[in-house]
């Protein structure tokens, strides 16, 4: 596996970037503001801090990369065919008939994807039964890392998934939760409110920490020191922009940098019809692609 | 030749002194012994473990076997996740919470997903008794029959269930296997067949075809030995997986009988009943009477008071097997 330097990989997470909205202009359809979002950590995942070998995605001293939130699977795909999975002309398949590329994630599609996922608040207790297996097997030197949605949070499942993890001290595991704010139907904390989410994990047993999630240096050395606790399931809690690198959309999104629920942007139109437009534009790339769930 | 000699049934069917023990009981043996023959055979349980008789792995096994807690949806999704790493887990619960509250976990996770997870459902059926509707699973046979790549299965006695858990443990694929609470007949013995996929013949006739699966099986010979007093011969088909369907086997005893009666303790729509009727009614067009509930929940009675008030006894399948006969 190649191993990019910090510099290099935001390079990288940037020609991923441009290879995404390519393959969302293409496909016409899909989830754009979260995959986005999640560039600069999958980089770092697979340029950096991953275990693994895209000739052999079955070898059996990987580390494993759970997508919990299924729907923002582009960001994997483009980033596996940087890292050689797969075919980049393969990437224009996106969500047609026949492809590999799946509208959400299919394990027995696509190899090296380890799960199946797009039903949210399921992926963590799948990688938390993966860690529980390994160190079962005294396979201490490997890793699970899952990836998961803020929005998912809502879901009983992913509660039940935390507090098994902590209740067997599965130190092998590394969330990291893509806090970008935002879900189907507005801001997170006018849906469900999360927060204090730092506390409530805590609470439940976990190490934390905070990190931007745009900001590779801080990703790797998060993963670090994730890897050096003991005893208890690590969580990064990654600050994330939706639609992160595409200047309009993040511009767009009004809610950026301001506490959703908080207060009202002056002359703005209604807090939630703001919200909403906003998201519409993020999801759609401004317009360009069908909207996932209109 | 009534009880089929290949079949190696006990010889009192329908005596007083057949022994009884619950179906569950017969898992709990079976995992132990998977459990001895495959170290990759691990365990998980809801905080039924005692009732789901997974105790007896767990005792054995206890670096093996992992409590979840009242968590189904984690249940199945941790499993799914050992599965992926090389492990045959066996989850176990009340079927009214696994597969009831966790469907869609196992359809995403489990069956696309095409993991090797075995869903223990004990407790289905009315025959539950004094718990009442909440805890008497009538609908997993229709859920899990709905799933693409899962194999369903709902063993007639303690002794089937032993045999089909040692076979489950070795299939790569997903399965759902029904159990009881209370104690039934054990009509077969260790030398009786047992494959996933097959059904059985276990009662020779030429009038009517008599298909039972779990504990309604034994209620289909008891029926077939009254009907042979009323002069009707009546043939026992005996169907442990009711998903694959072994079409074979049930095509041709109908084409010899063209007259079929179906018997389960679940839903009739989207059950054995339903399956059966899916497949005559594209194949083999035959006259028909499904036993079991008909879009209907229990209630709370002890278990023979409930058979008798919902229909599903020997002579309920008698009589609906008289009533298509004439």
């Amino acid at each position: 596996m190649m191993q990019l330097t910090p510099s290099q990989l935001a390079l990288k997470a940037n020609e991923i970037r441009q290879d995404l909205i390519k393959m969302l202009e293409q496909a016409g359809s899909g989830h754009s503001a979260g995959p986005l979002g999640l560039a600069d950590i999958f980089t770092a995942l697979y340029f950096n801090i991953l275990k693994h070998d895209p000739k052999n995605p079955d070898w059996d001293e990987r580390d494993i990369l759970i997508l919990s939130n299924g729907h923002c699977t582009p960001i994997r795909y483009v980033t596996m065919a940087h890292a050689g999975y797969l075919p980049k002309e393969e990437l224009s398949t996106l969500r047609q008939y026949g492809s590999r590329l799946q509208g959400h994630p299919e394990r027995t599609r696509l190899s090296g994807l380890e799960t199946t996922s797009g039903p949210l608040g399921s992926g963590l207790s799948q990688a938390a039964g993966m860690t529980y297996a390994l160190t079962m097997d005294q396979q201490r030197h490997r890793w699970v890392y899952c990836i998961v949605s803020d929005g998912e949070h809502d879901e009983g499942n992913f509660w039940e998934g935390v507090m098994f993890a902590a209740k067997y001290n599965l130190s092998n595991l590394i969330v990291i939760v893509d806090r970008n704010n935002i879900q189907i139907d507005g801001p997170t904390e006018e849906i469900m409110p999360l927060e204090d989410l730092h506390a409530k994990w805590e609470a439940f047993g976990w190490h934390v920490q905070e990190i931007d999630g745009h900001n590779i240096d801080s990703i790797i050395d998060a993963c670090s020191m994730a890897r050096a606790i003991e005893n208890r399931p690590s969580v990064i809690i990654a600050h994330t922009i939706p639609g992160k690198g595409v200047n309009f959309m993040e511009y767009n999104y009004l809610w950026h940098g301001t506490p959703p629920g908080k207060q009202d942007i002056p002359g703005a139109p209604p807090k939630s019809i703001q919200a909403k437009e906003a998201l519409n534009a993020l999801r759609t790339l401004g317009g360009k692609i069908r909207s996932e769930h209109e | 030749m009534n009880n089929p000699h290949e079949m190696k049934l006990i010889a009192n069917i329908g005596t007083d002194d057949v022994k009884q023990e619950p179906i569950r009981a017969g898992f709990g043996r079976g995992l132990l012994e998977a459990g001895k023959k495959d170290t990759r055979v691990v365990a998980l349980c809801a905080d039924l473990t005692q009732s789901t008789q997974i105790s007896k792995f767990a005792e054995a096994f206890p670096e093996r076997f992992v409590e979840i807690g009242v968590a189904e949806q984690n249940l199945v999704t941790v499993a799914s996740g050992m599965a992926a790493m090389g492990k045959i887990p066996f989850t176990s619960s009340y079927a009214a919470f696994s597969p009831g509250r966790n469907w869609e976990q196992i359809r995403t996770t489990i069956a696309l997903n095409d993991r090797p997870v075995k869903i223990i459902g004990s407790h289905a059926g009315i025959s539950v008794g004094p718990d009442g509707a909440t805890h008497q699973m009538l609908e997993d046979i229709a859920l899990m029959r709905a799933l693409p790549n899962m194999i369903v299965l709902a063993p007639g006695d303690s002794t089937e269930a032993a045999k089909a858990t040692l076979a489950i443990a070795q299939i790569d694929k997903p399965v759902y296997m029904r159990l009881a609470r209370e104690k039934t007949p054990i009509f077969t013995t260790n030398d009786t067949p047992f494959e996933v996929g097959k059904a059985y013949t276990m009662w020779g006739g030429n009038d009517i075809t008599l298909i039972g699966t779990g504990t309604m099986t034994y209620q289909c010979l008891l029926a077939a030995k009254q009907l042979q007093g009323q002069g009707i011969s009546a043939e026992v088909v005996h169907v442990p997986t009711i998903k694959p369907l072994d079409v074979q086997t049930i095509l041709a005893s109908v084409q010899k009988t063209r007259n079929v009666v179906t018997a389960e303790e679940a839903q009739i729509n989207g059950g054995l009943g339903g399956a059966i009727a899916e497949l005559l009614s594209e194949q083999l067009p035959s006259k028909m009477k499904r036993i079991g509930m008909r879009d209907q929940f229990g209630e709370s009675g002890t278990p023979n008071e409930l058979l008798e008030a919902f229909g599903l006894t020997g002579r309920h399948i008698s009589e609906a097997a008289r009533q298509l006969v004439q």
